[in-house]
């Protein structure tokens, strides 16, 4: 049964991360790209926990932690520095 | 492996499974939600699905699968951490896309940070203005 849960969820996880690289190359501005990587972000996460529960080993726990902490400082610089170059409010 | 032991075991093996399937959910839903919602904040919304109640659902599993106690500390710790750092990222995105005007103020049913920005900018047009009544003071 695991390995039918492991080949449903791999391609639910490849369709959520192609929806997500959509957005990051479509934008149409930088904080919807930073938005969808942060997603991007979040299916790796999920990818390494089902490898985890399907196979029953905990090698990439210290990983997943180490992403929550750290995951998050990307997306607040990008978003410090972000600074608005369009001719006209709300075309996004 | 008595009978017993082994319906428990499938029942926890079919729980996980449920988890995994549903917390894969999570994040196709943010991917559609990325790809259909119309601006930044709503964009928003759907993100943190994967971020929080995916990676609970997961981390779920996991401890389910591993048949052992001392793992649910382990992932709590790192749940706990991405409950600490997401809403840090998530204000300073929105904070970022409302200054820079990425929303689209006609989807808003309330916005209640406008009052307090035209009363910043009240009382900074003030200030300006009684400086340059001192200035102006000092000239005479």
């Amino acid at each position: 049964m695991m390995q039918t849960v492991l080949a449903v969820t791999a391609v639910i996880l490849s369709l959520a991360a192609a929806g997500a690289i959509i957005r990051i190359s479509r934008g149409p501005s930088l904080l919807d790209r930073v938005l969808a990587s942060d997603v991007l972000l979040a299916i790796l996460g999920a990818a390494l926990c089902i490898d985890m529960a399907v196979n029953r080993h905990l090698n990439n726990l210290m990983l997943l932690v180490a992403l929550s902490i750290v995951g998050f400082i990307g997306s607040v610089t990008v978003a410090r520095f972000v600074a608005d170059r369009r001719e006209q409010a709300n075309e996004s | 492996m008595n009978p017993e032991a082994s319906v428990v075991d499938n029942v926890i093996d079919t729980v996980s499974a449920v988890f995994l399937v549903v917390g894969a959910l999570m994040s196709l839903a943010a991917a559609v939600g990325l790809l259909r919602f119309p601006d930044l904040l709503s964009r928003m919304h759907a993100a943190t699905k994967p971020q929080v109640l995916g990676l609970f659902l997961l981390l779920a599993a996991i401890g389910l699968q591993m048949r052992t106690w001392w793992v649910w500390p382990a992932l709590l710790v790192a749940w706990i951490f991405q409950l600490l750092t997401v809403p840090v990222s998530a204000h300073m995105v929105g904070r970022a896309g409302y200054r820079t005007k990425h929303l689209h103020r006609e989807l808003l049913s309330s916005d209640e940070l406008d009052a307090v920005v035209q009363k910043a900018a009240q009382s900074a047009r003030d200030d300006s203005s009684r400086d340059e009544a001192d200035d102006g003071g000092r000239r005479d």
